[in-house]
């Protein structure tokens, strides 16, 4: 880029750059909060020009960040930190975080993109624009130097913060040019660098958020404490679809810290107390009367029944299909069928739902943990009554999300129906643990029908997969449903895209026949990969078997078209040894999958007693996300994977009675703990050239590695879930 | 008015007698390190000190607490963030998410004032805490990396 005085205003540039789309949009600088509870996570805002909507630099060469998606342990925040970063070429121990606001994206035509957090979107969904954002902010850094210097900018470079004019050797730190930076007009293009020359990109560096998590100063949205603030607690109707009817306020209103007993939309009652511990007790002891409605006699043998229909029906709406697979299977040389049943699942985070409001009649503010702050501002403005520009909501950190905070806000409107029953105060709603239980959207429920042909050499020729069960889309968002077909369904089973399924099958057929109980389903972590890959991976399994070949030499060659998703099988084959003999009385398993866009596999050694006590000891595990922007994050999420996926498999159920959930706590709903944890050895392989998801991808193939192993083991192929009813005696 | 002592300082409550100490702790006392979860003693992110031993809050009437033991608190585990189970953690970036994590800590802490050098096995039937992010294996690192740093005198 030239070196050149600039002659119109950067705001002039800016409406003309809006009106012809530039990319970035400059230049305004985000208005100052009065709102003395943000102040801090507010901090850098306001008080120094940004560079660009990216990057604020303070005068001590404090680097801020600003990241748009949320963090809830994924790491999305250090990773996506680490990409700007690496384009913006500043000391990575000066790089501190923030998050812009709901209300601020709004106000300046969503210039941070979108703030969705879930699908393993974070750093794949956002890559291209928050590198360029360092690199653009780079770029005027080096040019506010150089006009300094009246230098010619091609002759600077910046290296860890520091800008040097090389032929002179004079530096200078951005801190000193920042101010100066933030009135140029940004370059509209910018080279990002290649994969070759990251430094930064691919380092296991530590997370920026883990001092304060390890001292119990990180603020979760439970914690959040306003200035006169009230507490709620909330009951909503227990059976999907029922109303409130009524309730008897007289009863509690002298128990102790007591201030108001409000109904909240048409199905809740909330107790508002100055404390939580005040209003929770009052509110069990609220006598109230629930309309059940029409579901009231909805329980899991009815629902079961409802998707064995859809196993038979004749009209199911195809996700994938190749050949002709009725005639394939009527000339097999042999079939093999098996029915596999999922349950309902509740995401469970550790931190139930929660969310702050203050309500007035011309502004509604809201505090809470959200995986979408958009989205959160949006359900806001609706509960408030007021226009989206009149609301803001900050977000806190998130104790957990799993998908439950993201496509849903029911916890933000209930906060906000309540606060305006108490205009000008701000209330801070908690769930109990049980009312976050029975409340979920559950992850989705489906069976399915597999149906294999094998020809006289054993190999797969006909695969004929009907899937009978519920639509996440047609309950959350029709409007992604093409022609009635919901093709998240198919997640994994998919002829192409990012979660195209693993193997080459000549005649295929794979249909999902829609059956849609009333309890609410949702996004979970991972969805229905987490099925469809337990499924495909235990049914190749068995068909291997009935093949009498080894699993992993039925695999492969079914894998010739999917290079990239043999690689990390075969990696994983390999490290743990597939095939040589392991320890006595262990038993391997192999699954892998595409999800998310990264190829995953793995192989789960257990062990089964004569009691039928199951005991997973090791899992080796193989990822090729394309990049690997943090390798030892990547670890930690293969880990945490295994645990979600694994406790989903051992004891993940909410089972249906009276048409509502009957768990109510982690007694009833168990997860794995420390001592069930296997050691697990990850192998992080990226091969370049796509960029995949981290958070998910593995949890697909922790299930059905264990239940292949428990097959070898015990003889015992397991086809209804959770463990914890099967009895895992050896045969 | 009922009195206790918390991370060395005693102070003044007022608050039911059934109040749980963890809500007490939390909403009485503005420390909020200490999570609710379950509430039913469960999961253990609640998880304080009393006399050394980690004890769930979240079941205990505060009543049953007498003035004279010492209630610790993440927010008490050390004075400066140095504590070797904290230098472990963050040298092993334990944490995802981190709402288990200080009941984490705690119940770690406690294991190791206890049994400073505990066997997988130890930490096995010691280490109840659910985690839903999944760091049980870093935990257990970490639990290990402690006994080491406080082997060699408390620093890494």
């Amino acid at each position: 880029m030239k070196k050149e005085r600039v002659n119109v205003s950067r705001r002039e540039f800016l409406i003309h750059s809006t009106a012809i789309g530039a990319g970035f949009a400059l230049g305004m600088y985000i208005p100052k909060t009065d709102n003395t509870a943000m102040a801090a996570e507010q901090a850098a805002v306001g008080e120094v020009p940004e560079v660009n909507a990216w990057v604020v630099i303070k005068p001590d060469d404090t680097v801020v960040i600003r990241i748009a998606r949320s963090e809830m342990g994924q790491g999305t925040l250090t990773g996506l930190a680490q990409l700007v970063a690496e384009e913006l070429e500043c000391d990575w121990a000066k790089v501190t975080t923030e998050y812009p606001t709901p209300g601020q994206s709004l106000a300046r035509d969503r210039v941070w993109g979108s703030f969705s957090t879930g699908g393993s979107q974070g750093i794949r969904g956002s890559h291209q624009y928050v590198r360029k954002g360092g690199a653009v902010a780079r770029q005027m850094l080096i040019e506010a130097a150089a006009d300094d210097w009246g230098v010619d900018i091609e002759e600077c470079r910046a290296v860890n913060s520091v800008i040097t004019h090389v032929p002179s050797g004079r530096t200078t730190t951005f801190g000193k040019v920042a101010t100066a930076a933030a009135d140029l007009i940004p370059p509209l293009e910018v080279e990002l660098k290649d994969p070759k020359d990251w430094k930064l990109i691919g380092k296991p560096v530590k997370r920026l958020d883990t001092v304060d998590k390890l001292t119990g100063k990180q603020v979760f949205g439970a914690d959040l404490q306003l200035p006169g603030m009230l507490n709620a607690a909330i009951k909503a109707c227990p059976v999907f679809g029922g109303k409130l009817r009524s309730f008897d306020a007289d009863k509690v209103r002298s128990m102790p810290g007591v201030q108001a007993v409000v109904a909240v939309e048409d199905n809740a009652v909330a107790v508002v107390a100055e404390t939580w511990w005040q209003a929770n007790s009052a509110l069990n002891a609220l006598p109230v009367d629930w309309d059940n409605g029409p579901n009231a006699g909805v329980s899991s043998e009815t629902i079961a029944k409802m998707l064995d229909e859809g196993l038979d029906a004749t009209e199911a709406f195809i996700g994938n299909e190749a050949g002709d697979v009725k005639t394939a299977l009527e000339n097999a040389e042999k079939t093999v069928r098996a029915t596999y049943a999922y349950p309902y699942q509740n995401h469970a985070t550790m931190e139930p739902m929660n969310a702050t409001a203050l309500w007035t009649k011309e502004r509604c503010e809201v505090w809470c943990p959200t995986q979408n702050g958009e989205a959160a501002l949006q359900a806001a403005a609706e509960a408030a009554g007021l226009p989206a520009a009149q609301c803001e909501v900050y977000k806190i950190h998130l104790g957990g999300g799993f998908g439950r905070r993201g496509a849903f806000h029911d916890f933000v409107k209930q906060a906000v129906a309540i606060a305006k029953q108490v205009p000008g105060t701000p209330v801070k709603l908690l769930w109990s643990r049980e009312e976050d239980m029975q409340h979920g959207h559950y992850h989705p429920i489906t069976k399915a029908r597999l149906v294999g042909g094998l020809d006289k050499d054993g190999d797969l020729v006909a695969l004929d997969v009907r899937i009978s069960g519920q639509s996440i889309l047609a309950s959350v968002n029709p409007n992604w449903m093409r022609n009635g077909v919901d093709m998240f369904v198919f997640q994994g089973l998919m002829p192409e895209g990012e979660h195209a399924i693993s193997y080459s099958v000549p005649n295929l057929l794979i249909d999902h026949a829609m059956r849609n109980p009333h309890v609410p389903p949702g996004f979970w972590r991972g969805v229905n990969v987490n099925q469809n890959a337990i499924y495909m991976e235990s049914f190749i399994d068995e068909l291997a078997h009935a093949a009498g070949k080894d699993p992993l030499a039925f695999r492969r060659k079914l894998m010739g078209d999917n290079p990239k998703g043999l690689a990390v099988l075969n990696a994983v084959a390999e490290k743990a040894g597939w095939g040589k003999s392991v320890n006595e009385g262990v038993y391997q398993g192999l699954a892998v999958c595409k999800a998310f866009a990264s190829y995953v596999a793995a192989c789960a050694e257990v062990s089964v007693d004569d009691s039928g006590k199951l005991k997973i000891q090791r899992i080796v595990a193989a990822t090729d996300p394309g990049h690997a922007v943090n390798p030892q994050q990547i670890e930690a999420q293969v880990e945490g994977s295994f645990v979600f996926g694994l406790s989903a498999l051992l004891y993940g159920e909410c089972s249906v009675a009276g048409g509502g959930v009957e768990q109510q706590n982690f007694d009833t709903y168990p997860s794995m703990l420390i001592a069930e944890m296997p050691k697990v050895e990850v192998i992080v392989m990226p091969s370049g050239g796509f960029w995949g998801g981290i958070g998910e991808p593995t949890i697909a193939v922790a299930a059905p590695a264990v239940l292949n192993a428990i097959f070898a083991a015990t003889g015992k192929r397991i086809r209804e879930f959770p463990l914890k009813h099967a009895d895992l005696r050896p045969a | 008015m009922a009195k206790l002592k918390i991370n060395g300082e005693t102070v003044d409550i007022t608050v039911d007698a059934e109040t749980p100490l963890l809500w007490v702790i939390r909403e009485q006392l503005g420390l909020t390190g200490t999570k609710y979860a379950c509430g039913i003693g469960v999961c253990g992110a609640c998880t304080v000190h009393i006399d050394g031993s980690a004890v769930r809050s979240c079941l205990l009437p505060v009543s049953a607490v007498d003035p004279a033991q010492e209630i610790v608190t993440i927010e008490g585990l050390s004075s400066d963030g140095r504590h070797p189970l904290q230098q472990a953690w963050e040298e092993l970036d334990v944490p995802q998410c981190g709402y288990c994590q200080p009941g984490m800590l705690m119940s770690a802490a406690a294991l190791l004032n206890q049994n400073p050098s505990p066997t997988d096995a130890d930490i096995d039937a010691k280490v109840t805490n659910i985690c839903r992010c999944g760091t049980y294996n870093r935990v257990r690192r970490g639990i290990h990396l402690a006994a080491e740093i406080n082997k060699r005198g408390g620093t890494s």
